[in-house]
């Protein structure tokens, strides 16, 4: 990148891209043509910056400025101001809402200031279409150093020793995983990279392999030299398709330079990479099921043990990784175990990438050491509610995690910690709920979602989350009992006992916290009939000031099932046995005379 | 590896490495409840999806509770399989079942012999406390199997049998969550699938989700029709099953109370179907002698090895699969279907009975036999030559409901001329048995001297793939031999490609034989049930003063009388018939 | 069983992506996306071939499509719109969108209109969480969509 004076990033992520971010890095080119200035500028695409709410986003080098929700129309005036004149645009500069002054450049954002990027080091500095690029950044240094200067041994021993755990949200000791699978001996082994991210909300994992794909191949090569396995599968959302372009065009170009397939930097060691499709199952994130589906059969899990790394894909030892895991294995290398393990907290090593999503000013990816307390991450990176509303939860861990409160604020990101509280890791979705947000009909979300998804190979989750589901919903009606909140609370606990997979072991969790954290809410719903944060609109009451209504007949003549009467000129009054809670008649009084209750 | 030590229920065990918690309480007496789980032993037939989650126990130590079915012990595991905790979930899981569940017990055909029935029973579930929204599927009736697909709780046992033993693919799991049910392809009829009615789904299934077509009501019209003769058939593996629904011991030889309970039912004629069977070893006897001395003439095109052909699931098996092979099973029907041509010209002409009001009721061990009788190549002007097929079960039914003290009955005997019957027929009812007696009928006849030895115990045992060299003179007569469809597809792609070189194949769809058949008393898993049948029809041959069909008196008088000579032309017409291909054809639009 | 009738060049087509992946059974969801890539969906005589070119039963095949949900037996319409329902676009909203565009369109989920325009589905995050809610249509992302949103951009097509 030497001679080039300016290097414009623009992000190449989902996100971006679905805000035209394509079109601005034409736009881009055109300009640079057009006025010569191709020995000055040149585009970059990149992977996801993380700063989701603030895209398109664009960055330039050297001087780290970064332009937020740019739009094609922008392109010209930044190649005239900056490039050409040096001048930044400030309007289009990043605006700290706290002090309301433009922040020039990235360092000085709190987005990311407390982040420390391992995982996503490489997303949104390198083009991820171009290994060179990688391998500028110590790409492939690690293997080669595993490949030239360790023992499958020694090396499973550095990852034992990181302390890095799966990122896909059980935990296991990455280490661990590897020793077993090593063990095992079989004329074929097996390499699995679990890129089927499900979890609603979360796009972790996806922004790792678009932004950064090459990170992810050689680190399943060097799992592969531990293991003892030469081949290499990465199962992935079909609905992934930017992710399954990159990962393709990472494979060839590898493939290309010998750093994929035989005799790997003249070592000897072969190892290759083959993409496998899901077509649209959560469950699949099971690593059981992931290899079912990967074998072409239904995403069914089976019992442990015995464990993949004993029978995997094909019925032959098989280690199964999550896309973060990976990505985490070739720093762990290049600046050793030691280092890592000093980053984030006793029993969780390292950082953990979350997609921070919701009622919050900065959605996007971040990567916090493990300890960040969730008030850190919440105020200071995420920059508070939206609105200025008030905080109510946070949901971390997707449909197999729980609500957390304000008295969680301050509890520090660990995978046991989490779970203490109620909720768990996950493989990094973080939602942010304010007032608005109704914890019953939360937990009524997720159990669809759990429902919907369940492979409905065991009773409890089958039949038992369908009941959950089924009661949170006549609760949300308005039917619901005391009794129900009981049912709620002992079906949740069985289907987490007795459900055969993770999956549905984990899906009461929703319910459980919500109802540990929330049970006024819940009581409010079943006595009271009341919805504090007025979602369940069944429990809504429409009424009509007598003192402000002058009758005007407006409001009656527009209920569509006539449930206002009143005289002309004379309050009306609505009946609320035949209300359907439309909020017409709200919408069309003239005086303000209707409020909700 | 050697013994591990574990304490289950406070009781101390110790079990085989490899040995699960739920055989290791068994073993020492603590019957863990099961749903899902099924086991033939004997037969090396299993499932264990693990799926229903009733024998859930806990394990100290352990988070969650445990399925006891796939859960092998360790050593020191210290296992509670009624604590407070394991209760309720179990309770929990089977009221869940329950609440997707019709509760049309007092009129389901498995009413009383239901394994959801019996746990909730067992579990003391007097209410159900979840109660929601439950599947509604259509009611599938082909001609021998109903699928009520609504009663399905999801064991997957009939999906394990159609797949991996019986290779026949109409049942899979379809759908997810919970909608998930085991259906055939786009949830079509049965009728439409490549379904063989073996019946084997039904055996096997816990609940009412998959029964016989009830034929119960046809037969008691029938039997109080005066304008009509009503005659029965009853095949060889009743006979030693039937006891069972009566809380007989299990391989009971009921000939005699069978026979005379038939007659108490009203039939005119109580016949056997081991006529027919004689009548079968004596076509497909003379057939499968005449394409070997083709074969050992020389000639080419002999369709070797001869395949029988009375077994109609695997008739049906063959339509669907190997439709290139159509020409080379025996044309000889099934000693069913021989026996209602026989009965309908021979027999009707006899009495001075017309066709039309002579009734032909089969009594098979069967579900398949319910389609067989239907074919379209077996009427005469759309009149069936067996009107209606029941299976074991339904006859046991028709016994209880007509009030006969099945128990103490006196045995009777059965009718002539279509009661006579050798030890070579009942036979037919178990593994290997056709063959042998077919061999004993071929050994002589071939080469005109007595069998030194009649029975040919090479020929017989429950493994599902078998081969035996017989002298037959100075002819080595290679025999193979398969039991259940799965074991047939191999044996068939062995013959396919060159593999094999048989000269004869007995061919039966069911695990066991017809012994095991679809509709026999449901066995439950009980794996010993069917080898105490398989020796009872053993010990019938044993009991019969004649054991080779060609010596059947009856048999001798047929073809004198009507018939003229095996393969003759009135045989061909009448007990001789021709496969259809039933393969999905892929045509271009 | 029945005969299965499909137009020649699209027949040849399905049987050389068979053959792509060498008539494996455990290729199946792989062939079958390929053949939805050539269908636009799944019918019953697709399923009918792919069975029979790999070697399984056609009920296997069923009990893989009727299990992803990324798999169809109903053509999509010419446009087909997808509602993202993740946890992001849930709360801030998408609900509300849903109901909408089933009210402006004219559809339900997993339908098409009778004119074949529209086709509505939900899906799981589409990645674009900054964007919420989020709705695509085609390949074409729409995000931050209030229900007021939702007329103009169905009156885009």
């Amino acid at each position: 990148m030497a001679k080039i004076k300016y290097h414009i990033l623009c992000c190449g992520g989902t996100g971006c891209h679905a805000s035209k971010s394509d079109v601005i890095m034409s736009r881009f080119n055109e300009v640079i043509n057009e006025k010569g200035l191709t020995s000055d500028a040149k585009v970059v695409a990149t992977g996801c910056f993380g700063f989701c709410e603030q895209g398109p986003i664009v960055k330039i080098l050297p001087d780290n400025t970064f332009y937020t929700r740019v739009t094609p129309e922008d392109v010209e005036e930044i190649i005239n101001e900056h490039i050409i004149k040096g001048r930044k645009v400030t309007r289009l500069l990043y605006t700290d809402p706290a002090k309301n002054e433009h922040i020039e450049d990235s360092k000085h954002m709190n987005f990311y200031k407390k982040q420390i990027r391992i995982a996503l080091r490489n997303c949104g500095f390198i083009d991820p279409e171009n290994i060179n690029e990688y391998i500028a950044r110590e790409g492939y240094e690690a293997l080669s150093k595993v490949l030239g200067e360790m023992t499958p041994q020694q090396a499973i021993e550095e990852v034992k020793l990181s302390g890095l755990r799966g990122r896909g949200g059980g935990g296991f000791p990455t280490g661990l995983k590897w020793e077993f699978a090593s063990k095992y001996q079989a004329d074929q082994k097996y390499v699995v990279c679990n890129a089927d991210e499900g979890d609603p909300g979360a796009f972790m994992d996806r922004s790792i392999l678009e932004g950064d794909p090459h990170s992810v191949l050689e680190a399943m090569e060097i799992c592969g030299y531990c293991i003892g396995a030469t081949k290499g599968l990465i199962y992935i959302r079909a609905e992934y398709p930017l992710a399954i372009h990159r990962l393709k065009v990472a494979i060839k170009q590898a493939r290309e330079v010998g750093l994929l397939g035989k005799d790997i930097l003249g070592t000897g060691f072969d190892f290759d990479v083959e993409l496998r499709y899901g077509a649209g199952a959560f469950v699949c994130g099971e690593e059981t099921a992931l290899i079912h589906s990967m074998e072409g059969h239904r995403g069914e899990p089976t019992v442990k043990p015995p464990f993949p790394a004993e029978s995997g894909y094909l019925k032959k030892p098989s280690n199964v990784n999550n896309v973060e895991t990976f990505a985490n294995i070739p720093v762990i290398f290049n600046k050793g175990a030691n280092w890592f393990n000093k980053i984030g907290t006793e029993r969780s090593k390292g950082t953990k990438v979350f997609a921070l999503a919701g009622k919050i000013n900065n959605v996007g990816l971040i990567e916090v050491p493990m300890g960040t307390t969730l008030r850190e991450v919440i105020y200071e990176i995420g920059g508070g509610i939206k609105g200025g509303k008030k905080f109510k939860a946070v949901q971390t861990g997707g449909p197999s995690g729980g609500c957390l409160t304000e008295k969680h604020l301050d509890v520090p990101i660990e995978y046991d910690t989490l779970i203490a509280a109620g909720s768990m890791m996950g493989s990094g979705g973080m939602i942010v709920m304010d007032e608005d947000n109704c914890m019953v009909s939360v937990a009524k979300f997720y159990l669809e979602f759990t429902v919907e998804e369940s492979c409905g190979k065991c009773t409890p989750c089958r039949i038992g989350n369908k009941r959950l589901h089924e009661i949170l919903d006549k609760i949300t009606k308005g039917h619901g009992t005391m009794e129900d909140l009981d049912k709620l609370k002992n079906l949740s606990q069985v289907i987490k006992d007795t459900a055969l997979c993770g999956l549905g072991q984990t899906s009461p969790n929703p319910v459980l916290s919500t109802i540990d954290n929330f049970w006024d809410e819940y009581v409010e719903h079943v006595t009271v009939k009341k919805c504090r944060a007025g979602v369940c609109t069944s429990m809504l009451k429409f009424v009509i000031d007598p003192e402000v209504c002058i009758g005007c007949t407006l409001c009656a003549r527009n209920c569509p099932v006539n449930a206002i009467t009143g005289e002309r000129k004379s309050p009306h009054q609505i009946n609320q046995d035949i209300c359907i809670k439309c909020g017409t008649c709200k919408e069309k009084c003239k005086f303000g005379a209707i409020s909700i209750k | 590896m050697g013994k591990i030590n574990l304490i289950i229920d406070n009781k101390p065990v110790q079990v085989e490495n490899g040995t699960t918690v739920l055989q290791a309480a068994k073993e020492i007496g603590i019957e863990i409840p099961t749903l899902c789980y099924f086991q033939l032993k004997d037969l090396n037939i299993e499932n264990k999806p693990g799926g229903c989650r009733v024998c859930v126990v806990e394990i100290e130590g352990r988070r969650n509770l445990a399925p006891s079915c796939t859960t092998n012990c360790t050593e020191g595991m210290i296992v509670h399989t009624h604590s407070l905790r394991v209760l309720n979930a179990r309770r929990t899981v089977v009221e869940l079942i329950l609440s997707d569940h019709p509760a049309d017990c007092l009129v389901c055909p498995k009413s009383g012999n239901c394994e959801l029935q019996n746990l909730a029973h067992r579990l003391g579930i007097r209410e159900i406390s979840y109660q929601g929204v439950q599947s509604t599927y259509r009611k599938d009736t082909s001609p021998s199997i109903i699928r009520d697909v609504d009663k399905c709780v999801m064991c997957r046992r009939c999906e394990m049998m159609c797949n991996d033993v019986q290779t026949v693919g109409a049942l899979s799991a379809i759908n997810r969550g919970f909608t998930a049910v085991v259906a055939p392809a786009f949830e079509q009829n049965l009728d439409k699938s490549p379904c063989t009615f073996c019946g084997q789904c039904v055996a096997v299934c816990p609940v009412g989700a998959l029964s016989e077509v009830d034929n119960t009501p046809q037969v008691i019209r029938a039997l109080t029709d005066k304008t009509k003769t009503v005659i029965v058939q009853t095949a060889p593996a009743v006979r030693v099953a039937l006891g069972e629904e009566f809380g007989m011991e299990p391989g009971t030889i009921v000939t005699g109370k069978m026979a005379a309970a038939l007659r108490e039912l009203g039939f005119n004629y109580v016949f056997d179907t081991d006529f027919a069977a004689d009548l079968t070893i004596m076509e497909e006897g003379t057939e499968l002698l005449g394409r070997l001395s083709d074969f050992l003439a020389g000639k080419k095109d002999v369709k070797l090895p001869i395949l029988t052909s009375c077994c109609p699931g695997w008739v049906n098996f063959l339509e669907h699969n190997f439709p290139e092979m159509k020409e080379v099973p025996s044309t000889a029907k099934s000693p069913q279907q021989m026996f209602g041509a026989i009965a309908k010209t021979y027999f009707a002409n006899k009495i001075g009975v017309k066709r039309e009001d002579l009734i032909v009721v089969s009594v098979m061990p069967c579900l398949a036999k319910k389609y067989e009788c239907q074919r379209d190549e077996f009427k005469t002007n759309g009149d069936p030559d067996v009107n209606y097929s029941i299976s074991t079960r339904e006859l046991a039914k028709l016994i209880k409901m007509a009030n006969i003290d099945f128990v103490n009955l006196p045995d009777a005997e059965f009718d002539n001329p279509l009661g006579e019957s050798t030890g070579a027929a009942p036979i037919f009812g178990v593994t290997g048995g056709v063959i042998e007696a077919a061999v004993r009928t071929a050994y002589e006849v071939f080469t005109g001297q007595k069998l030194p030895k009649i029975e040919f115990t090479e020929l017989r045992g429950l493994e599902g793939v078998r081969s035996a060299t017989i002298k037959v003179g100075d002819l080595d007569l290679n025999i193979g031999i398969a039991n259940g469809l799965g074991n047939a597809r191999k044996l068939l792609n062995q013959v396919k490609k060159g593999e094999a070189n048989y000269h004869a194949i007995e061919i039966m769809a069911c695990p066991g034989g017809c012994i095991g058949g679809g509709g026999q008393p449901l066995h439950h898993g009980n794996s010993e049930i069917i080898l105490k049948r398989s020796a009872a029809i053993y010990e019938e041959d044993r009991n019969k003063p004649l054991r080779k069909s060609h010596e059947n008196p009856y048999i001798v008088k047929l073809y004198e009388e009507f018939l003229g000579k095996p393969c003759g032309e009135l045989s061909h017409h009448l007990l001789h018939t021709h496969y259809f291909d039933r393969s999905t054809k892929i045509e271009i639009e | 069983m029945a005969n299965i009738k499909l137009a020649e060049d699209k027949l040849k087509a399905l049987i050389e992506v068979c053959k792509s992946f060498n008539n494996e059974k455990g290729e199946l969801i792989n062939v079958l996306h390929k053949a939805q890539e050539i269908f636009g969906y799944l019918p019953a005589e697709v399923q009918e071939v792919v069975a029979h070119e790999l070697n399984v039963s056609v009920a296997t095949v069923y009990g893989v499509v009727s299990f992803y949900s990324f798999f169809t037996m109903k053509p999509k319409g010419e446009n087909p719109i997808s509602v993202c329902l993740g946890t992001a676009c849930y709360v801030r909203g998408a609900e509300k969108v849903l109901e909408e565009i089933k009210k402006v369109a004219k559809v339900e989920v997993g339908e098409t209109t009778p004119d074949g325009k529209f086709s509505l589905a939900c899906l799981r995050c589409v990645g674009a969480c900054g964007l919420a809610p989020v709705l695509m249509i085609g390949q074409k992302v729409y995000g931050r969509v209030a229900p007021e949103k939702v007329n103009e951009i169905l009156a885009e097509y």
